[in-house]
């Protein structure tokens, strides 16, 4: 026997996830151990798959062990092949199908009040993401990830990108610092990835760069689509340069500003009232608005304070952001009914659009509501409004016939 | 004698016996089809002529009362579970019967812990020969592997206290271990080192046992107030060190859940229930002891103050949750059957609207009438669920035997029955073709609520009305089922032979399933 490599989690409290260790051999053949968690109900499907991962890298001779506390396929054959690349150089991957729910394009400007960042090695969080209906998910391979688990990691969230049903919220992927996160672009760039968040953006030509390999990947590919990015601005001087990289590309929809490296940047603490990063929130929003993408808020680190989140939603919101990003999900709905308008903005916005419609029924250029001209930005900003209150609830979807 | 015998098919197409341990049974025929005929049960007469005059009826210790109530091969022995985890007196019974010598002997628990799988070694030595209750952990794998030399009878709280009344179940002795008692034997939970708050597991217990002890802890002068269990139906009284492990008393089953899948589950819950016009003045509710059961209640809540309005009754197992509830006004009475933490002790015994019930007032077949039906809704949980909305709470989907059917048989009968629960766990999708084990029949069981849909059963044509439209994600059960399946994939089945290690009895004393030994 050889080497032996592992990949996965193992634990009392790991479940929807597998440790596997495989070591190779000459002859003897295969040698398949299972223990999992599921005692008989899945054994022999787990068997199944592992024997086709196996063949596909035409693996003759091998010891093989699960321990599997529940994980689904495309969790298995992750850990499968990332136990596999550690001892046999092959680029080859092997793919699990892409489920239809996963070919879904995102619009440039599509809502983004809320992205849920669930760790890229942690499937058990994966699964049930999309059922608490955020905007967008995050498959997080840089922080969330420590360096030695990188590689799991990448298997793990490509196959998520393939297989798991995110229900509507928009796909994205943090990658890892440059140069690092160069190579996580293979992994994601095929995968029908909706928007690629970039840490630690500090230039243009970090976008440019993100951008020129994400296009030679497409082109190798063959693919079409748009893919976004949402650069991170987590330093002093990526304040600096904040209008600089939000103009740096057509597909730059958005940036978010993320304070906790921020912070320590400037060498202080970060407060729950946010001092500290006035500048720098203002910073981000001002270039965001100058180069028209949407300015995207920092997390709140506290899940248990939902009265402290609430008011940091409405600072951020009075600021001029459009969204900002969770680490659990019972952030989200506080984060949705706090960025919607409230029920002052809704009236006003109903007024306008009421009155806007009637001029245009009546074929009149001007509109007004009581004495007041309303100009056409007013109107727009109405509409945004209304947009926004029917998505989030606080308005029924047939309000004028209400 | 033979384990089991003749196995027919029931209403709901399963294979059962017809004799288990050498008793008659009958086949499940359908929800309140089977009226029993004939008298109450009762033991032997007794009379107080032949009882102590100064109403002193300590024996020096538990071995002598066991002795005196003549203790001997193959008595049917009872003891209650107000202690949970933390009972010390099933085990020590059974160790005094060991040293005595007695065989054959069945234990009929009110429902067994992990702190009891000691019997175990009772049961290979043959000092136990089966046992009549829930069969959970270590206990449950014994049973399920076939070891028992006895079949289990899987009963609810309900069904226990009718086969009491009836007399299917013949109670020889009773212990019943009291947190407070005089020497009389009038005893209570609300008070003493191990404090339950009540004692309603163990009230049929002693009325219709032929000895009933009572063993305490806590021994006060008369009178024993409230007097929960009367001392006139106590044979004798033992006073013991201890009889509980208090902190094991309280269980830590009572915490809300902080998964957020779940917390979602239960919020689509009780705005279900909202949506459904449930919630409104003077409504009822009762919601288990699981943590996403306690979230429901704890959204249910947050739905009465927005509307401002109360409940008129919950029902319990209580909790710090419920008595913060009556506490703060949202609700006129806790009608409780346990108090699961201190909380709920401290409320039974100082709050009028905390009442103490049992299984005789809530859930028994054979009372005119019991409290569990006129619930308005019901929460409960469940292992399995198949496409008809039968559902499995007794064993896991591999076919081992995983929990004790509670009082959940009985909830069935309220006005509506809901069960939240996730569509899938560990893989295992809950929805399936066909549950492992029939524990309720899916014409009682009215909504599944899981994090992808809430499925109503078709039965339930004003639910299915009255969601017309709504927000909630509502789809038909084979949506829900074929969704698991497309994210696990189709489980296969488990590995169970044909022998039967124990039956599942309806509330009515019919078996409604039987339990297949696991292969190993």
């Amino acid at each position: 026997m050889g080497k032996k490599a592992t990949a996965g989690n193992k634990g009392d409290k790991v479940r929807s996830d597998c440790y596997v260790s495989l070591e190779l051999a000459d002859s003897e053949g295969l040698d398949i151990h299972i223990n999992s968690k599921t005692g008989v109900l899945y054994s022999e499907k787990i068997r199944a798959l592992a024997l086709k991962v196996l063949s596909h890298y035409s693996i003759e001779n091998a010891r093989i062990h699960i321990e599997d506390a529940g994980a689904l396929d495309f969790v298995l054959a992750a850990r499968i092949e990332a136990v596999i690349k550690q001892l046999k150089a092959d680029d080859e991957a092997f793919l699990m199908p892409l489920i239809e729910e996963n070919k879904t394009r995102t619009a440039r400007d599509r809502y983004r009040f809320s992205r849920l960042y669930l760790p890229g090695n942690s499937p058990k969080l994966m699964l049930n993401a999309g059922v608490h209906n955020p905007d967008g998910i995050i498959l997080d391979l840089e922080d969330a990830v420590s360096p030695d688990k990188k590689e799991d990691a990448r298997y793990l969230v490509r196959n998520a990108l393939r297989q798991v049903n995110f229900y509507g919220a928009e796909r994205m992927v943090r990658i890892n610092q440059l140069p690092l996160g160069i190579r996580d672009l293979e992994f994601i760039v095929p995968h029908q990835v909706n928007l690629i968040l970039v840490p630690k953006c500090e230039s243009k030509e970090q976008v440019e760069e993100v951008n020129k390999h994400i296009e030679a990947i497409k082109k190798t590919n063959n693919l079409d689509y748009d893919i976004w990015l949402m650069p991170i601005i987590e330093s002093a001087l990526g304040v600096v340069k904040a209008y600089e990289i939000a103009s740096a590309a057509d597909n730059v929809v958005a940036i978010a500003v993320g304070l906790e490296d921020y912070t320590a940047d400037l060498g202080t603490m970060r407060t729950e009232e946010g001092v500290e990063s006035f500048y720098a929130r203002s910073a981000v929003v001002n270039a965001a608005r100058a180069a028209k993408i949407q300015p995207i808020d920092s997390v709140f680190s506290d899940v248990s304070d939902m009265e402290a989140l609430k008011q940091n939603v409405l600072r951020s919101k009075a600021l001029g952001f459009d969204g900002m990003g969770c680490i659990h999900p019972r952030q989200i709905k506080v984060i949705h009914q706090n960025f919607a308008p409230d029920d002052k903005e809704i009236e006003k916005a109903r007024k306008i659009y009421l009155a806007f419609m009637e001029a245009e029924k009546q074929g009149l250029g001007v509109v007004s509501l009581g004495t007041k001209m309303i100009d056409p930005p007013v109107v727009k900003r109405a509409q945004k409004t209304i947009d926004v209150a029917v998505k989030t609830g606080k308005l029924d979807e047939n309000w004028m016939n209400v | 004698m033979k384990k089991y015998d003749k196995l027919i098919s029931n209403a709901l197409g399963r294979q059962v016996p017809t004799v288990v341990n050498g008793t008659e049974m009958v086949p499940y025929q359908g929800v309140g089809k089977y009226v029993p005929e004939g008298r109450r049960y009762a033991p032997k007469l007794s009379s107080c002529a032949r009882f102590p005059d100064d109403g002193n009826k300590l024996v020096p210790g538990l071995k002598e009362a066991l002795v005196k109530a003549g203790l001997k091969d193959g008595m049917t022995i009872s003891t209650h579970h107000h202690f949970r985890n933390g009972d010390l007196i099933a085990v020590e019974i059974f160790k005094i019967a060991k040293d005595l010598g007695v065989k054959g002997l069945v234990w009929f628990p009110s429902a067994s812990f992990p702190c009891h799988a000691p019997l175990i070694d009772y049961m290979e030595d043959g000092t136990i020969h089966h046992m009549e209750g829930s069969m959970n952990g270590p206990l449950g794998k014994y049973t399920s592997e076939g070891k028992m030399k006895g079949l289990g009878v899987l009963r609810s709280h309900g069904g226990r206290y009718q086969a009491v009344q009836d007399g299917e179940v013949q109670i020889d002795i009773a212990v019943i271990a009291a947190p407070t008692a005089d020497e009389f034997g009038n005893a209570h939970g609300v008070d003493g080192p191990a404090a339950c708050g009540l004692l309603g597991f163990a009230l049929a217990d002693s009325q219709y046992a032929e000895k009933v002890i009572v063993a305490t802890d806590n021994l006060v002068p008369f009178p024993c107030i409230p007097w929960q269990i009367q001392g006139n139906y106590v044979d004798y009284v033992v006073e013991m060190e201890k009889v509980g492990d208090p902190e094991k008393i309280v269980s830590g089953t009572t915490q809300i859940t902080k998964s957020p899948d779940r917390q979602l589950i239960a919020e689509m819950t009780a705005k279900f229930c909202d949506q459904a016009g449930i919630i409104r003045e003077g409504w009822s509710f009762q919601a288990g002891a699981g943590g996403t059961s306690l979230s429901v209640g704890l959204y249910f809540a947050d739905i009465m103050r927005k509307k401002k309005i109360k409940a008129r009754f919950v029902r319990g197992g209580s909790n710090k949750y419920l008595v913060d509830m009556l506490e703060e006004g949202l609700t006129d009475y806790i009608l409780d059957g346990q108090t699961f933490d201190l909380d709920g002790v401290r409320s039974m015994r100082e709050n009028r609207g905390h009442v103490n019930t049992s299984p005789f007032t809530s859930y028994n077949y054979h009372g005119k009438g019991n409290f569990a039906q006129f619930v308005d809704v019901v929460v409960l949980g469940a292992t399995e669920v198949d496409v008809n909305f039968n559902a499995n709470v007794a064993t896991h989907s591999d076919g081992y035997l995983l929990h004790g059917l509670g009082g959940w048989q009985n909830c069935l009968f309220s006005k509506t029955v809901i069960l939240p629960i996730p569509l899938f766990r560990d893989r295992i999708p809950v929805i399936r073709d066909e549950v492992t084990t029939i524990c309720g029949p899916g014409e009682l069981i009215d909504v599944i609520v899981t994090e992808r849909g809430i499925a109503i059963n078709p039965n339930r044509k004003d639910l299915i009305e009255k969601l017309k439209g709504s927000d909630l994600p509502v789809k038909t059960i084979e949506e829900l089922k074929d969704e698991a399946e497309r994210i696990c994939g189709k489980p296969a089945k488990p590995n169970l032979d044909d022998e039967i290690i124990a039956v599942i009895k309806w509330v009515d004393g019919t078996v409604i399933d039987a339990v297949r030994k696991v292969k190993s």
